[in-house]
């Protein structure tokens, strides 16, 4: 079976024509780079996603946070859930794990802005 | 308090910092950066999805991670800087008025200014939708603004105007903040945002994509109810009997952003009716001597990774304006957008005294498949790149190299050749 | 019991309100609405007609020529923007000149001053931007543009420095005849008044209803207006009309007070004393009609459009007098053009009516002066910098657009009558009226309203009533 699909591994968005045989990606062309690659395999058989949004902080200020890495696709709800659950302590410095392992996938969420008290 | 620079910049967002540091890098250290925010980092400190960085850093950061990067060079560099600072006007002779709580209302004279001010969204008055006037009509900025800085979701049902990037990252936005988004309605047979936003930002969360429709009226005296979407025809018409209605409390707008250049023409500064920006030559140098400009405030761009390059080369530039660098001789070349290009920075090149390589950026006006970008002179090829697909929404960079221009004598076009705009 | 109960807070109410709080009167003003001149006064032409259009011995020609006379001094003394640029009514068919004669003959006897009569050349030299078509125009030199919203609050505030109480978002219910006065009852509680003056704008006939059989029907009559940047306000100098018809002055082209370009309105009688949406239609023929006067309208400039009911009565006339048979209650209603400009006379007027029935004794103390929000983008840099160095907040733009800083806006939320909302703010400081429509402004400014009145930014209201139960948010009762 032959899929198409738009890598979002980075702005260009390359067209890629995947092979899949029961169920796993066997070819990728179309890609320019490894990225392209990879998304193709793992959106095929466990696509995955990196999510970014805020947790807000105890004086209720946003704190622009992401996943440290990706995240099972199927997760996304649960890590958001995960998020909103908490409240950052300020003064947080970009790169500070403010949860870790959040909804048990093993991928911590980390501030991606340093925001003073 | 000091009030004359060598070089003064406005605004702090990536094209202003990336044209200090350059500038500092060639060794002017009297440089001012001007924020009317409370921190440096312009539009990036609400852009906090990721896809930034990949050609700078090689890495995929979010806009405050990118912005921090800068800043951090920024401060590590000793660059002066004033937050909360807005600028009212500039005159032609480089003379700058500020508001500030520390300045009051104060006048900064410098010997080169680079304009850095980036681009506004255009407002639902200007799109003139008819129908109420309720609360809950937002700009996609805006609204970005509310959520990611003031932690204020506006609503939980979302209808979207426009299919820009803005469009579709608040989309998805929304949606993670636990609202459900109901469409996206694009005016245009295509979207004008990345693929990878359509993927990432309406596919994975099942959102609709409306081509070819718009919204034409607005239900809610004082609170948003609805929306009515209708199918427009080739004219963006829309057409009688395809009228559909969508309960909503929030209706976000992100229908195109426009340079904010009412400073640029508070100094006289020649504005290009193409771009809404500067009219630059190669040095990105405006009309007005010693004045230069770079990102959004000059071009709308789609990557802060091209702004950044070019607001390197406007610090560059600048810095060698400031050092004593004569005025190139003779006049310049046009550089005119031919068939199936929209626009091209700069707008006019001093091919003969050009020393590095130039870039020329500028946005196609259709989808082409398959073609060329090709630059003539006098009809004499001295360019061409083939391409396997070129849209609108990705600003094109093209590099000349300097040996190319010295010979040209004319006036220069850039076009696309081959495969026909869709 | 109040001596006065006026009804309705636009600028009617409010002048009169102003005019009544000279006298030793207890007067209160109730309105529905959370805010001052909520209704048709927010949403007009804003001109301060010359008044040659106005029929002779009307109390409409009365008193526009009258309230156009009295504005240039009460602006002056209130703190509200007014400039006499002059008008110009275009004739486009030479068949047609005679009806311009009649305006100026009406003007003569109406007693408005410099009224001429001008070839389509000579009109044309005066405003190039006019069509080739024009061939004749009245030039009325004493037209004026004025800010209908500032003119209200700047009353509004006036009357509430010298006593006059204001219960907004207060709808009355009922009205009902009792010993010495009128029994208002609302939705907060009753009110008791020896005189009742109606200024209810489109309701008026609701309001006069309650305590009247004489058959009073007021008429919506919509408007569609579009707004243009100030970069287009220099298009034309003077105000720009077409002959009038039937259905009032048609289509005009107008810089406005505030440096924009202003066209419309349209003219469609409705039923829906509600509907204040635009219309693709209606937008369209605001477009069409403005261009028969003005060639080259940037309309790329279109910053923003609306729409606003004028209150249209069936005697062609204002409707201002007590009914024969409820003494006491005093109509002021089917205000419509020129009724922005009359104001400031009807409100003198309505005081006589009030004082056949009250004794009216004027206070020693009296405070004509009323000075508004400080508008930092008139002012020069010394004097900027004087306001920065007392207080800070004032080197804080938050509207860039319209320069509008931190301070102004501060000082709107806590003056007397002070704004409760993003409209609120916007009249009365000018942040959110340029060209990115509040795009940039509104946060800030929701969070200084949210601080100042102690709620949630969420809760922060664009316009309309608070809740009850959200504090007793814009209660200005003392």
């Amino acid at each position: 079976m032959t899929r198409e699909l738009t890598c979002i591994g980075c702005p260009m968005g390359c067209e890629l024509t995947v092979e899949v045989e029961n169920g796993v990606a066997v070819s990728v062309t179309g890609n320019t780079c490894k990225i392209g690659e990879t998304y193709a395999k793992n959106e095929i058989s466990a696509p995955v996603r990196t999510v970014t949004t805020t947790m807000l902080s105890e004086t209720g200020i946003p704190v622009p946070v992401k996943t440290a890495g990706q995240i099972p696709k199927g997760k996304i709800f649960e890590v958001t859930a995960a998020v909103k659950a908490v409240r950052a302590k300020l003064p947080v410095k970009m790169g500070d794990v403010l949860l870790a392992d959040a909804a048990g996938t093993g991928v911590d969420i980390i501030a991606s802005k340093s925001i003073k008290k | 308090m000091k009030n004359n620079y060598d070089l003064v910049i406005v605004g702090g967002g990536p094209a202003g910092m990336a044209a200090a540091i350059s500038a500092k890098k060639q060794g002017i250290d009297d440089i001012l950066i001007l924020e009317r925010d409370s921190e440096l980092g312009g539009i990036l400190n609400q852009c906090i999805h990721n896809g930034f960085g990949l050609h700078t850093f090689k890495e995929e950061l979010t806009g405050p991670e990118y912005a921090e990067r800068y800043a951090d060079q920024v401060r590590e560099l000793g660059i002066p800087f004033e937050l909360g600072t807005m600028v009212l006007g500039i005159s032609p002779e480089k003379e700058i008025s500020v508001i500030s709580r520390t300045r009051g209302a104060a006048k900064i004279s410098a010997k080169a200014v680079i304009l850095a001010m980036g681009c506004r969204e255009r407002p639902r008055g200007a799109l003139g939708i008819p129908g109420y006037r309720p609360q809950s009509v937002y700009t996609a900025g805006t609204a970005q603004k509310l959520v990611n800085c003031e932690g204020v979701v506006p609503g939980k049902e979302v209808v979207i105007l426009g299919s820009g990037d803005i469009g579709l990252i608040m989309a998805r936005r929304m949606t993670l903040e636990g609202a459900k988004v109901r469409a996206v309605v694009e005016l245009m047979p295509y979207s004008s945002g990345l693929k990878r936003n359509i993927v990432q930002c309406l596919d994975d969360y099942g959102i609709p994509l409306m081509l070819s429709h718009t919204v034409i009226d607005i239900k809610g005296k004082e609170k948003l109810e609805g929306v009515y979407v209708a199918a427009v025809d080739s004219t963006n018409t829309p057409i009688a009997g395809t009228e559909e209605y969508f309960p909503c409390d929030t209706l976000l707008l992100s229908c195109g952003l426009i340079p904010e250049n009412e400073l640029s023409r508070s100094a006289g500064i020649e504005i290009s009716p193409l771009t809404n920006g500067p009219t630059v030559d190669e040095s990105l140098e405006t009309s007005i001597e010693g004045v230069f400009a770079c990102g959004n405030v000059l071009h709308v761009h789609d990557l802060v990774d091209f702004v950044s390059e070019e607001a390197l080369r406007a610090g560059e530039n600048a810095a060698a304006y400031i050092k004593g660098k004569p005025a190139s001789p003779g006049t310049p070349v046009a550089v005119k957008p031919g068939n199936g290009v929209k626009y091209t920075v700069p707008s006019k090149l001093y091919a003969q005294s050009v020393e590095g390589n130039v870039h020329i950026r500028f946005r196609v006006t259709g989808v082409f498949k398959m073609a060329s970008i090709v630059v003539t002179c006098n009809g004499s090829e001295i360019f061409r790149k083939k391409g396997r697909i070129f849209v609108p929404s990705e600003m094109q960079d093209i590099i000349i190299p300097a040996e190319k221009l010295s010979a040209v004598s004319g006036d220069i076009e850039v076009f696309v050749e081959g495969g026909a705009a869709q | 019991m109040y001596d006065v109960a006026v009804i309705g807070a636009g600028i009617v109410g409010c002048s009169a309100a102003r005019e009544l709080s000279r006298y030793e009167l207890s007067v209160c003003v109730i309105d529905r609405e959370s805010d001052v001149g909520e209704g048709t006064t927010k949403a007009n032409s804003a001109i301060a007609h010359a008044g040659f259009d106005a029929k002779e011995g009307t109390l409409k020609a009365r008193f526009n020529v009258l309230g156009s006379k009295m504005l240039p001094e009460l602006s002056k003394e209130l703190d509200f923007a007014f400039f006499r640029n002059g008008a110009l009514v275009l004739c486009f068919d030479e068949a047609q000149k005679g009806e311009l004669d009649k305006l100026a003959e009406r003007g003569k006897v109406n007693g408005v001053e410099g009224i001429k009569i001008l070839t389509g050349d000579e009109a044309r030299a005066l405003e190039p931007a006019l069509t080739e078509e024009v061939v004749a125009a009245l030039y009325a030199p004493t037209s004026g543009i004025v800010c209908p919203f500032e003119m209200t609050i700047a009353y509004a505030e006036n009357a509430y420095t010298n006593g006059v109480e204001f219960k907004l978002s207060t709808c009355v219910t009922d009205i009902k005849k009792i010993s010495g006065g009128y029994l208002v009852s609302t939705d907060r509680g009753d009110i008791e008044a020896k005189t009742v003056i109606n200024a209810a704008g489109v309701y008026a006939d609701k309001i006069h209803a309650m305590v009247s059989s004489e058959p009073l029907t007021i008429t919506p009559r919509k408007g569609e207006y579009m707004l243009l940047d100030t970069d287009a306000g220099r298009l034309v100098s003077k105000t720009i009309f077409q002959l009038p018809t039937k259905m009032g002055k048609g289509t005009l082209v107008t810089p406005t007070i505030h440096g924009n370009l202003l066209l419309g309105p349209t003219a469609e009688d409705i039923d829906d004393k509600e509907n204040t949406a635009t219309t693709r239609d209606g937008l369209a023929q605001v477009r069409a009609k403005a261009q028969l006067s003005v060639k080259d309208i940037p309309f790329g400039k279109v910053i923003t459009s609306f729409t606003g009911l004028r209150a249209v009565g069936d005697t062609d006339d204002f409707i201002i007098g007590e009914p024969n048979d409820a003494e006491g209650f005093i109509d002021a209603a089917a205000i419509e053009s020129p009724g922005l400009t009359s104001a400031p006379a009807i409100a003198v007027y309505l005081c006589e009516l009030v004082g056949r029935h009250i004794p009216l004794v004027k206070k020693e103390t009296f405070y004509a002066k009323r000075k508004g929000v400080p508008h930092f983008a008139m002012m020069t840099d010394k004097e900027r910098c004087e306001l920065i160095a007392k207080d800070p907040a004032y080197g804080q733009i938050v509207c860039r657009c319209c320069t509008v800083t931190e301070g102004e806006i501060i000082n709107a939320l806590t003056r007397p009558l002070g704004a409760t909302t993003l409209d609120g703010v916007k009249r009365r400081t000018g942040a959110g009226m340029g060209r990115c429509q509040a795009g940039f402004c509104s946060p800030r400014s929701i969070a200084l309203i949210a601080e100042k009145l102690g709620i949630g930014l969420l809760d922060v209201k664009k316009n309309g009533v608070y809740n009850i139960n959200e504090s007793e948010v814009g209660d200005n009762e003392k």
